[in-house]
């Protein structure tokens, strides 16, 4: 039952950030340039064909789905999101911010203020135009204490919204955020008309939805007036919940659905060889860190963290837990695709030498280390645990692998236990990563590691517009954690869907799966 | 016949009753759930005021035989209230969800009881001999089978391989009804195939054991023909216990298909309880609850009602 544990997973959680870590919503991936990681990829530039019906399987459905946008959490809510709405701004296949309903915007010198130009002309589904109201009305449905919404985390910064003539919207933050523009690509903030039904579906997007039993079936007709060009290219467009990987892999197999959604990592080879079947791989910031509690002994000598950190092979993880369909971890959560991934910092190998002189240091004596682990902390966790205990054996640390009740994981073990695995969900920019999760007064600083110098730094760093002195500050943040912080990060997993291969224009996304969930408007099918 | 109308009679009320204290039971397991209902909805992200008002939306303040009797008298007259994730009402949700479950459970049955009972039939007739083995043995196997194994040999077979069937089940609201067959072939032969074994078994089992009484001897000697002997001795003998296998396996077939409805994608009622569940939509799982009990009650009333048809010392007790 691993749809129950994600879904208890989700609800025991709550809020937005908590959501992410469910398997089920694991698709925030961080800033990536995907363009460089995969050159492979054919960026098709062909024309794109008109009409055709695509069909996606995908996971996530439930019968109690809605169409309110506020309660996305799982992957058929965020693509479903992204079929009939658009949101300001669009997170770009390579890492940037592409300008979507907002036709350009300006920050103020202390990124606190700022103006977003909202693009003229562009007509919802009930024949209404988009002015700056709607887009108030929208915003500030994911504000306020009473607010449902899965993005209400994000906005808390948020001071005020309120328009400025008929196009444009001026948002002013508590303190200056360089990265707003990305957080508005949250697929929770599409923009709908103002005072409208918000289960209604009644957005900008490409897709008019037609249909929608919930968990079961979502149908879009396309929108005749979508206002971007080359997007939104199918005639028709479903999602078909599917939240069996086999029945997803046989659907597509048999031509009922055109595109699935995540496959099995464990046959991702064998369907690559089937004829007429594309893999589509992209690189995103889901990691899986092996968390050692700061404040409690022994983890509080450094010597022993850093012992623990060499003690791990990490590309025998990969191959072996992520059937190579991953990347190695440096001990920090930024993903190498990042803008601001540390480039510089060398990555930490594996040396049971070096791993033995560091827990010597520390006065380690062989005595039995417990680490927790459940699959419910993710699908592997438990190998993961045990592949580990064999690289530190060659070190002479002796782990000893603790398998803990799936229920109830989250409340029991992860922030409780000193030594256990667990899963964060990427973030869209590296400054939500590392506020949610290492600034010393996050509440899931789960390595209960706490820096004021590192704080400090981070606070600058949200607030900086010029890029070569984020980077700078971001490396520097990315190297605290690297040599000091409390998180083994062995790995990062990648996103993996397939097609039929008159699917084109699949675009990977670094974000999210799934072409970052946008998958309907953006291929087209080569009949 | 009074005596056979107070009969069935008795048997009606008795399952009224036994619904009723179903019904208690379902409230009260939701009464029982450590924690306050409004908590336990919440999770972890409850807030004080956002407890404060699901009690209030729920009338949880009220006493719990007050709000007991507003339940059940909502379900009398057939308003099961809304549910508590979506806000639609359970009604809408839970009719369709439902009327895919039985029409699936219909095309199994109508497949796999007169299937089950003929080869019953004729290993019984023919006990010991090859096809007796041959059916034991392959029915056996199927059973021996978890559903969702052989649904996907099935898929492997029929849709992979041949194309003869879809992989998976989906039904458009217009589609016409031979549609609908092919679309639930596959699940309904997985269906077919799990329950076959067990109404054969039991149905082969209990003719064999009518023909070990002397009353079937004594006619033997008599020299009436074989099937004779089955026909009109010793199948109305064993109707009761073939009866309760049939019911039993009816019972199975409403609500305890979910994996064979997840491996097929199939949106019935399993499926629905186990999304109702996951989310703490209480009120849902009392309805979903209180669906499953009905079916069990009325097909177990229906077993005892053949039974007693069929069988002259139950209608005629002294």
């Amino acid at each position: 039952m691993r749809r129950l544990d994600d879904y208890d997973t989700i609800l025991r959680q709550g809020g937005l950030d908590r959501r992410s870590f469910g398997k089920l919503a694991a698709m925030l991936g961080a800033g990536a340039s995907i363009g460089a990681l995969m050159p492979g990829i054919a960026r098709a530039q062909e024309e794109p064909k008109k009409g055709g019906d695509l069909s996606i399987g995908i996971t996530g459905g439930a019968t109690t789905d809605t169409l309110n946008p506020l309660l996305s959490t799982a992957s058929i809510h965020a693509a479903t999101d992204f079929m009939w709405g658009n949101c300001l701004v669009e997170y770009g296949t390579d890492g940037s911010a592409v300008p979507e309903l907002a036709e350009s915007w300006e920050p103020s010198a202390d990124a606190k203020t700022w103006r977003f130009n909202i693009r003229k002309g562009v007509v919802f589904h009930n024949g209404k135009e988009l002015d700056a109201d709607d887009v108030v009305y929208s915003l500030n449905l994911h504000r306020g204490e009473n607010s449902t919404s899965g993005a209400a985390g994000y906005m808390k910064q948020v001071s005020d919204v309120k328009a400025d003539g008929k196009n444009v919207v001026v948002i002013s933050l508590e303190s200056g955020n360089a990265d707003l523009p990305y957080l508005l690509t949250d697929y929770h903030m599409v923009i709908m008309p103002k005072d409208s039904d918000i289960a209604s579906g009644i957005g900008t997007g490409a897709y008019k939805i037609t249909e929608f039993d919930p968990g079961v079936r979502v149908f879009g007709v396309l929108n005749e007036n979508y206002f971007k060009a080359g997007r939104g290219n199918c005639a028709s467009v479903e999602l078909v919940g599917i939240s069996d990987p086999a029945a997803r892999t046989a659907a597509l197999q048999t031509g009922q659905i055109t595109i699935m959604e995540r496959v099995d990592p464990k046959t991702v080879e064998l369907m690559g060889r089937a004829p007429g079947i594309v893999i589509h791989r992209a690189a995103g910031g889901g990691h899986y860190p092996m968390l050692m509690r700061c404040d409690t002994a022994p983890f509080d000598n450094l010597d022993y963290r850093l012992g623990l950190k060499y003690a791990a092979n990490r590309e025998d993880i990969v191959d072996k837990v992520l059937r190579g369909l991953g990347k190695p971890g440096n001990d920090h959560p930024i993903p190498s695709g990042d803008p601001f991934f540390a480039a510089s910092l060398a990555q930490r190998p594996y040396d049971p030498e070096k791993a033995k002189f560091h827990m010597k240091k520390a006065g380690y004596g062989g005595e039995k280390i417990p680490l927790s682990t459940s699959d419910a902390a993710f699908s592997g966790a438990v190998d993961t645990a045990v592949l580990y205990q064999q690289h530190a054996a060659a070190a002479g640390i002796n782990i000893d692998v603790i398998r803990e009740p799936s229920d109830g994981y989250w409340d029991n073990v992860w922030m409780k236990k000193p030594f256990s695995l667990s899963y964060w969900g990427g973030r869209p920019t590296a400054d939500l990563m590392l506020t949610v999760a290492y600034k010393s007064d996050a509440a899931w600083n789960d390595t209960f590691w706490r820096r004021p110098d590192f704080d400090k730094v981070l606070l600058e760093a949200r607030a900086e517009l010029d890029k070569a002195k984020r980077q700078e500050m971001y490396t520097q943040l990315q190297t605290m954690i690297h040599e000091d912080g409390g998180a083994l990060i062995p790995m990062f997993n990648d996103f993996v869907d397939a097609s039929t291969d008159a699917v084109k224009n699949f675009e990977l996304s670094p974000q999210y799966g799934l072409a970052g969930m946008r998958a309907p408007e953006r291929v087209w099918l080569d009949a | 016949m009074p005596d056979l109308a107070w009969l069935i009679g008795k048997r009606l009320l008795f399952g009224v009753l036994t619904l009723f204290a179903v019904s208690v039971l379902v409230f009260a397991g939701t009464e029982l759930l450590p924690g306050d209902l409004a908590q336990v909805i919440l999770g972890q992200s409850a807030t004080p005021e956002t407890v404060a008002a699901i009690r209030a939306k729920l009338n949880l303040g009220d006493p719990a035989l007050v709000r007991y009797w507003r339940w059940l008298s909502g379900i009398l007259t057939g308003d099961l209230g809304n549910s508590l994730a979506s806000g639609r009402p359970i009604t809408t949700v839970l009719m369709p969800r439902l009327g895919a479950t039985l029409f699936l459970a219909a095309t199994a049955a109508v497949i796999a009881v007169p299937l089950a009972i003929i080869l019953g039939l004729l290993s019984a007739l023919w006990r010991d001999r090859t096809f007796d083995k041959s059916a034991s043995a392959a029915t056996l196997a199927a059973i021996s089978m978890p559903e969702f194994f052989i649904g996907y040999l099935l898929v492997y077979v029929f849709a992979v391989q041949l194309g003869w069937f879809p992989a998976i089940s989906r039904i458009s609201p217009s589609a016409g009804f031979g549609q609908k067959l092919w679309a639930i072939a596959l699940p309904a032969m997985t269906l077919t195939l799990v329950t076959t074994g067990h109404m054969m078994r039991m149905t082969r089992a209990a003719i064999v054991q009518v023909l070990s009484a002397p009353y079937v001897e004594m006619s033997e000697l008599k020299g009436t023909p074989r099937k004779a002997i089955i026909f009109s001795h010793a199948l109305p003998n064993a109707i009761g216990p073939i009866a309760n296998v049939v019911v039993l396996n009816l019972a199975f077939l409403v609500v305890g298909v979910i994996l064979v409805e997840v491996v097929f994608v199939y949106p019935g009622m399993g499926q629905l309880m186990v999304d109702a569940v996951a989310k703490r939509d209480i009120p849902l799982i009392q309805a979903c609850a209180i669906v499953f009990a009905i079916t069990y009650v009325v097909l177990n009333m229906l077993a005892d009602i053949v039974s007693i048809l069929a069988n002259p010392r139950l209608r005629h007790p002294r």
